[in-house]
């Protein structure tokens, strides 16, 4: 058997995971570990600026490519610096493979340098993490990390490998097949209440399919469209489902929840069968929950037990994998459902629609980020465009107004809401589509959060496509405090700037600020035309509100419309 | 603590490290009360046996179990059936006392003299979880000065 030590254990395994890229940064207890990325030839080592956007840009590598984002990282300060990104991925199930370094397993309890318990702190942002104890066990661990992040409800997984582990030496095997005895998650649906789903979306009068991040996670998105064709089904989408429907097509209601169209928020209202497909009823979406879809019988279909009935109770539960149950419930409403039934309905929700369409008060005065958007789309032009935001107003005008086409090419953070997930996470989907534009849609509040992985961007030639929607505020808080605080701005106004510019300029980058409409096209040809870091500094209504909204705790249907 | 919502479950894991934080702190992240809990190692297997008292309605429980299944360590979780459920008082009480009745309550508990000393005794009691608290209740008469109990360990019929 291959002797080999820890550090080359870990090259080896990722090499048979057919890792391409890992994110990184080092430090003294990685030391080991990263001397053999310097001697290997299997996968490329980006270094970031900083551990937290080592995982963000894992994360946006994985959401992009569908594969297990890889991150290695140092102990104590190193390790603790990761925890945002991996609770961000953890929320929205992104895989992950997150290694870190720890002092040596002779040194570990006696709070040596850079010790921190690191499983016990990523225990409950982690979908499995591991302390490795000796060499003998690595091999194994290696390989159930990557299947554990990429098997059932995807998420990120946590190896902590003490650095005496990352010189000795053992024997290596590296296991073919997984056999863990207390995890086997259930990929089909039960038949029997797939069949009696079928029966029931036959039966119903007005039903609304519900879809969230789990059919983007489970590559489902050819069988919904297929389960929408046929049923004619009107859709609602959380966040993290966009692009799973084309925007355009016309069974597609759009955006659900605090900041979703009054038609996809009235359908939930008044609908008789909800079909929740990878969705988790995220108080986001539900508003007050003893209002939500009160008429209406649930179909939860999710992979993870534990997301049915832990907001909303669902009469007809399915465990399993979206694209395994779809394509297992399609060929059963092909033949039960008859679309002619729901015509009323549709009509009624298409009303709905024309009465209060997502809409805005354009100007050429002052631009409205709304616009912006819409524009963006037009100029980019490509429906494999990847959009990435960060978190607040933008990301929720953008989740609005851009009109995606497909799936996995929108990264936000829906779950945990992280400032700052932007940038490098652009970074890392720029790793996972060189050839595919990719605009970084962002707020001058969480820019700021991981502005130093321009550096990271800059040194490797991957042109990201920054687009600044700057009220000079923290906007989305901002207008939370317009509405329910008396317009105290709180800590809110951040009137005093970088200038952007400057700042992009010194990491080699161009900048533009863009006051007009003119100017804003003209800069974001420019951007994509000259393929370099870019960012747009586009100044916009200052008090501009995001809109329509549901108060948090109401019901869905008590709207602000305008 | 409300009777009607006492709720048994009983967990097989995986003996390594760490899987008892882990389930402690799914108790403790998600605001779920563990009224007790105890564990040991199954003779002759790779497993440990936890034994867990908890109260909640049923929607609480039934998270409570969905998210106890979702960790990887954790090979079964029992939740319902016929539990045969002990728990063990311990109750140090001084030699200096009037211990008139004492052999006849032991008697009603099941109980016996474990050890005693030149200053105290120390008496042991195995039953039901509201026995061993009326158990206790009736100790308080011989003014005890330690009371330790077990926690509930658990079987399935």
């Amino acid at each position: 058997m291959k002797k080999l030590n820890g550090s080359q254990m870990i090259m080896e395994a990722l090499n048979k995971e057919g890792v391409k890229v890992v994110f990184g940064y080092p430090g003294g207890a990685a030391l080991n570990i990263f001397d053999e990325t310097y001697k290997q030839r299997y996968f490329n080592v980006v270094l970031a600026r900083h551990e937290q956007a080592v995982v963000h840009a894992a994360d946006g590598y994985a959401r992009v490519s569908g594969e297990v984002g890889v991150a290695i990282v140092t102990s104590g300060p190193g390790f603790t610096n990761t925890i945002t990104g991996i609770a961000t991925a953890f929320m929205d199930s992104i895989p992950l493979v997150v290694i870190s370094g720890q002092v040596a397993n002779s040194l570990i309890g006696t709070d040596a340098f850079q010790e921190v318990d690191a499983v016990g702190i990523s225990r409950p942002c982690v979908k499995h993490n591991y302390l490795v104890k000796n060499i003998e066990e690595l091999p194994r661990i290696l390989k159930e990390a990557f299947y554990i992040a990429k098997s059932g409800r995807p998420g990120p997984v946590h190896i902590d490998i003490p650095k005496d582990i990352t010189a000795a030496v053992g024997d290596f095997s590296y296991p073919d097949k997984i056999n863990m005895k207390t995890y086997k998650p259930m990929y089909k649906g039960n038949p029997g209440q797939i069949k009696k789903a079928s029966k029931l979306i036959a039966e119903a009068k007005k039903p609304i399919l519900y879809i969230g991040g789990g059919v983007i996670n489970s590559n489902a998105s050819k069988e919904i469209r297929e389960f929408v064709k046929i049923t004619q089904i009107p859709t609602v989408q959380t966040l993290m489902a966009l692009g799973t429907l084309r925007s355009d097509d016309e069974f597609n209601l759009g955006l659900i929840g605090m900041h979703g169209k009054y038609a996809a928020n009235m359908a939930m209202s008044e609908t008789d069968l909800v079909i929740c497909a990878g969705a988790r009823f995220d108080d986001r979406v539900t508003g007050k929950t003893s209002e939500f879809a009160k008429f209406a019988n649930i179909i939860h279909i999710d992979i993870d037990p534990s997301s049915i009935s832990k907001i909303i109770k669902a009469n007809y539960p399915i465990v399993g994998n979206i694209k395994d149950v779809f394509e297992e419930l399609n060929p059963k409403v092909k033949e039960a459902v008859d679309p002619k039934n729901y015509e009323e309905w549709r009509k009624t929700l298409k009303r709905y629609d024309e009465i209060h369409p997502l809409k805005y008060q354009d100007s050429d005065e002052v631009l409205k980020p709304q616009w912006v958007i819409e524009e963006s789309a037009k100029i980019v032009n490509d429906e494999e465009a990847i959009i990435v935001t960060d978190v607040g107003q933008h990301q929720m005008w953008v989740a609005q107004y851009y009109p995606f086409k497909n799936p996995r090419t929108f990264l936000t953070s829906g779950g945990l809401g992280t400032m700052g997930y932007g940038l490098p996470a652009a970074m890392g989907a720029k790793f996972a589509a060189k050839d595919r534009p990719v605009i970084n849609f962002n707020g001058d509040g969480g820019v700021l959060m991981n502005i130093q992985e321009l550096q990271t961007i800059a040194e490797n030639g991957i042109p990201v496509i920054n687009i600044i929607l700057n009220n000079k505020f923290l906007g989305m808080v901002r207008q939370w405090q317009s509405m329910f605080y008396e317009e105290r701005f709180a800590s809110t106004d951040l009137t005093k700037q970088p200038d952007f510019i400057k700042l992009v300029e010194s990491f080699g980058g161009k900048g533009y600020v863009v006051n007009t409409k003119d100017e804003f096209k003209k800069a974001l040809k420019e951007a994509v035309e000259s393929k370099i870091l870019t960012f747009i500094d586009v100044r916009i209504d200052r008090f501009e509100n995001v809109i329509p909204m549901v108060p948090a705790g109401a019901a869905l249907y008590n709207m602000i419309l305008k | 603590m409300n009777d009607k919502n006492r709720r048994l479950i009983s967990v097989i894991v995986l003996n390594e490290h760490g899987v008892l934080s882990r389930i402690s702190g799914l108790f403790s992240g998600r605001g779920y009360n563990i009224d007790s809990l105890t564990v040991a190692p199954i003779p002759d297997t790779e497993f440990s046996r936890v034994s867990i008292v908890t109260s909640g309605d049923a929607r609480v429980f039934e998270q409570i179990t969905k998210q106890l299944h979702k960790l990887l360590p954790i090979y079964k979780v029992i939740e319902e059936g016929d539990f045969v459920e002990k728990e063990l008082a311990l109750v140090k009480i001084p030699l200096s006392v009037n211990l008139a009745g004492l052999d006849s309550v032991l008697k009603s508990y099941n109980g016996s003299v474990a050890n005693s000393n030149s200053e105290n005794l120390i008496i042991i009691a195995c039953d039901d979880s509201t026995r061993i608290t009326s158990f206790i209740k009736t100790m308080s008469k011989y003014s005890p000065v330690d009371i330790v109990r077990s926690g509930s360990v658990m079987l399935e019929m």
